[in-house]
């Protein structure tokens, strides 16, 4: 939706990190297609349910081709398109609810494919489209309109998650931080492999955790957001894991596999091998 | 005393052997001319278990797997038991006299199969000691075995010419056993072989042969009985350039895979059975909304929940044509024949196109494992018919207006937002009443494109008539057969498009005083269906996990006509 559609009711609230993450989405593309002189249209957004969703239809500019589709299966969805049409470029705009909790399930087998799409999470540590409720990564004791007492659950983390599953790139962002995330996302996009780039996106309604991600000298409040240190090797993935054990928010690209090979070159190789029979060579299997 | 038809059953403990066993007698006799049929079924479980499969051998087609069985092979006990009931007046039982001893029932004899098998050097050719006494039994021409066995066996291999010999050897160990014991089955009328090129096939091959032949270019499926053989042809068979398929981690992820091949402008197809049907359901919802071609196929066993995985039934109709939430009527197809199977393979993709939504293919688990012989394919009469696509310019409305629209295809021109969510022409979400009226209607509009007009129809003029769908057409049609045959006259008519049904199809119906629908399910789906839509239809179900008996099913027929009959006198 490149101009205002006064049917399309939805608003993001005022202030929430989905803007930066939307902005950081359309200079990422737009890099990458100038890099890889290609038009928009080669560019596949595939939205799952929640407040991250609705970006694909708040895009500005010229508009990529788009899915909105059900809670929780932007995965499986981008594994049909990519794999109908691997020259497409295929970004998946998703939450913390509706990647990590109902969508879980998809991203282990799509990391070991190594399906080469590019996956944008928006983790708000929170269910904002129904108000409030608890998410993966709302913290263990937290109250919501679903934990009154308390959050029972501990929250999850979602690098450690990415890396454990084998994907084979996986980089942290901040919706503040615009044009590093707009790097992270191209460089995601050009990773010849399944991408994860997973982003503190804060709700502004229901979770406001500007301050403790920025951090607020005012308040006396510090940063939990640190950028990985430049000497980073982000082939070793032991590293990667050692940079989540220091706790905090660690922003950057956390593991990239060097010797990714995707799902599409795969699919090509055992094309090669398969020797196709054609219908009538088919049918002949069956003569009597 | 000389027989059109046998029916021969091997009973025993699960495996490949009586598989195999039903499968070259089936293939041995198609060779020759005869028609064939084979049904095979079994526990859900790899190895073990009560099972049985059996051949049915005509010299015109064959529409049923046979009520009765003229030989049946029991080789233990316990099958001994529980399939001597079926055994008709003047059938044989041959039985492993290895495994069990009988008293004499005067219609059974056993052989050491085995040990005969072995005694010719090959301990793998207990198939041919039974197929050479069953041979016997039917007085079949001495050298059909011989040469089927040479052809067969001659691979080009070392050693072929020893295994040949082998086998024939065999063959003449299981006449001689059988000349022993006296029975005789009289023999069979030579076969009048059908007109022009035959294969023999399965249902799923010939499903999934006849889907890639009308252009399939996507099939990601997951394993699941008795639908797994379709996903393994296709494994095979669909690997040329362009094309895709996979096993994918779930039967959700199948849909929203196939979904997502279909928007970005493929010909895609997943397979399944109930269980998977019901997971598939949100995504096939999305498919109606969103307007994306799609092919659901689900080959039926017995439900609820998981059920009986390797029974039949036709219990998934309703939850075909409603599987999702909301006002939703995917296309239904069903099969009622290995031939069909091939043809709605390649229509049911079609119609996806054609509507620019998802459809079902309902097949289900007799039919999938059933091999036949059927005229080979006229593929040239296939058509791969496609949806049609955009090549404007931006800023194209893809869901404007009332009618099915080009499609825009990603990597083209007109980039829109493919939307589950209520949407306008564009593909934004909205909430406006007006809309919801505009798209909704669209939707079911776009129906009118799938009203086929061709059925079958015979005895138009009669009051009463036959309508069965799917699987139990051919008990149905050789019931309808026998009737016809002895003056007992009921309409016929048949199709594979359940919904829609063809307009023509529905009018003639309406005008019927009742209609019978056999199907195996408890609601009586498919009489409910044309009950609602105004036709005075009933059904007559069956819910035993297995198919019609031909015999059970006439008698049934002809009771409700007269019955029937009765009111009317009473009136």
């Amino acid at each position: 939706m490149s101009k205002k559609n006064p049917e399309y009711d939805f608003k993001w609230c005022p202030g929430c990190g989905d803007f930066g993450v939307k902005r950081a989405i359309e200079l990422g593309v737009e890099r990458r297609n100038i890099e890889m002189e290609q038009p928009m249209e080669q560019t596949v957004v595939v939205a799952g349910i929640g407040c991250s969703g609705n970006l694909v239809h708040l895009l500005d500019g010229t508009q990529p081709f788009g899915i909105h589709g059900l809670h929780g299966r932007s995965l499986p969805v981008a594994f049909g398109v990519k794999m109908a049409n691997p020259e497409l470029n295929v970004l998946i705009v998703s939450g913390d609810g509706d990647f990590l909790s109902i969508g879980g399930e998809h991203i282990a087998p799509q990391a070991q494919r190594n399906l080469n799409v590019t996956a944008v999470i928006m983790d708000n540590g929170v269910y904002g489209l129904t108000k409030g409720q608890s998410s993966p990564t709302t913290e263990l004791g937290v109250i919501t309109p679903t934990t009154p007492f308390g959050k029972l659950e501990n929250a999850l983390n979602p690098l450690q998650l990415y890396l454990t599953v084998g994907a084979s790139f996986v980089a942290s962002g901040f919706s503040s931080k615009t044009r590093e995330l707009a790097n992270l996302i191209n460089e995601g996009m050009k990773h010849p492999g399944f991408s994860v780039v997973h982003v503190q996106s804060p709700c502004t309604t229901y979770n406001d955790n500007f301050d403790q991600l920025k951090g607020n000298v005012k308040k006396g409040v510090d940063p939990i957001t640190w950028d990985i240190p430049e000497d980073h090797d982000s082939a070793d993935k032991l590293a990667a894991f050692q940079l989540i054990e220091q706790g905090g928010i660690p922003l950057g690209v956390l593991y990239q596999d060097p010797e990714s090979e995707p799902l599409d070159a795969r699919a090509e190789g055992m094309r090669q091998r398969a020797n196709p029979r054609g219908v009538e060579q088919q049918l002949g299997a069956f003569r009597i | 005393m000389r027989n059109n038809d046998f029916v021969v059953r091997f009973a025993g403990e699960g495996g490949g052997g009586l598989v195999t066993s039903a499968e070259l007698l089936a293939q041995v006799t198609a060779q020759v001319g005869y028609h064939v049929k084979t049904f095979v079924t079994f526990p859900s479980q790899i190895m073990g278990g009560p099972t049985f499969a059996q051949a049915r051998i005509s010299t015109s087609p064959v529409l049923s797997y046979g009520d009765e069985l003229h030989v049946l092979v029991a080789f233990d006990r316990e099958a001994y038991d529980t399939h001597y009931d079926q055994v008709r007046e003047g059938g044989v039982i041959i039985y492993n006299s290895e495994d069990f001893q009988l008293e004499d029932d005067g219609k059974s004899f056993g052989m050491r199969i085995d040990e005969l098998a072995k005694s010719t050097g090959n301990p793998r050719a207990a198939n041919m000691v039974i197929l050479g006494a069953i041979a016997h039994l039917v007085n079949m021409p001495e050298h059909y075995l011989p040469e089927f066995v040479t052809k067969r066996f001659t691979r080009g291999r070392p050693g072929d010419e020893e295994i040949i010999r082998g086998n024939i050897m065999a063959l003449g160990l299981g006449a001689e056993e059988a000349k022993k014991s006296g029975f005789s089955l009289g023999a069979l009328e030579d076969p009048a072989p059908p007109e022009g090129n035959q294969i023999m096939i399965k249902g799923n091959d010939a499903l999934a042969l006849g889907a890639i032949t009308a252009g399939l270019d996507f099939f990601v499926g997951y394993p699941i009985s008795p639908a797994t053989t379709i996903l393994v042809y296709m494994e095979r068979n669909l690997t040329g350039p362009g094309k895709f398929v996979y096993q994918a981690s779930s039967e959700i992820e199948s849909i929203n895979a196939i979904v997502g091949a279909g928007y970005a402008g493929k010909k895609a197809m997943t397979s399944t059975a109930g269980p998977g049907a019901s997971l598939m359901s949100e995504g096939i919802g999305m498919a109606w909304m969103a307007e994306i071609p799609c092919v659901v196929v689900n080959v039926q066993r017995g439900g609820p929940a998981t059920g009986l995985p390797t029974k039949v039934e036709q219990s998934d109709l309703l939850s075909s044509i409603h599987p999702a939430h909301g006002d939703v009527s995917v296309p239904v197809m069903a099969v009622g024949s290995v031939e069909e199977c091939f043809w709605a393979g390649a229509h049911a993709l079609n119609w996806a196109e054609r509507y620019q939504g998802p459809v079902i293919l309902l097949s289900d688990h007799a039919l999938s494992e059933q091999a036949q012989n059927i005229p080979t394919p006229d593929i040239s009469k296939v058509v791969d018919e496609r949806r049609l696509t955009y090549s404007g310019t931006n800023g194209y409305e893809r869901y404007a207006g009332s009618q099915v629209s080009a499609m825009p295809i990603p990597g083209g021109p007109g980039p829109y937002v493919a939307n589950a969510s209520e949407h306008d022409g564009m593909g934004d979400t909205t909430h406006l009443p007006q809309r919801h009226i505009e798209m909704t209607e669209r939707r079911f509009g776009k129906l009118k494109l799938l009203e086929e007009d061709i059925y079958e129809r015979e005895n138009t003029d009669e009051a009463i008539a036959l309508m069965t769908w799917g699987g139990s057409k051919g008990s149905t049609r050789e019931a309808y057969d026998q009737m016809m045959a002895e003056g007992q006259t009921i309409g016929w008519y048949y199709t594979m498009f359940l919904n829609p049904l063809p307009p023509a199809l529905l009018e003639e119906l309406k005008q019927k005083e009742l209609v019978l629908v056999p199907e195996l399910n408890y609601l009586g789906q498919f009489s409910s269906l044309l009950r609602a839509k105004g036709v005075k239809a009933e059904s007559i179900t069956q819910y035993t996990g297995t198919p019609f008996k031909v015999r059970e099913l006439k008698a049934r027929i002809i009771d409700r006509m007269q019955a029937h009959k009765k009111d009317l006198v009473q009136v």
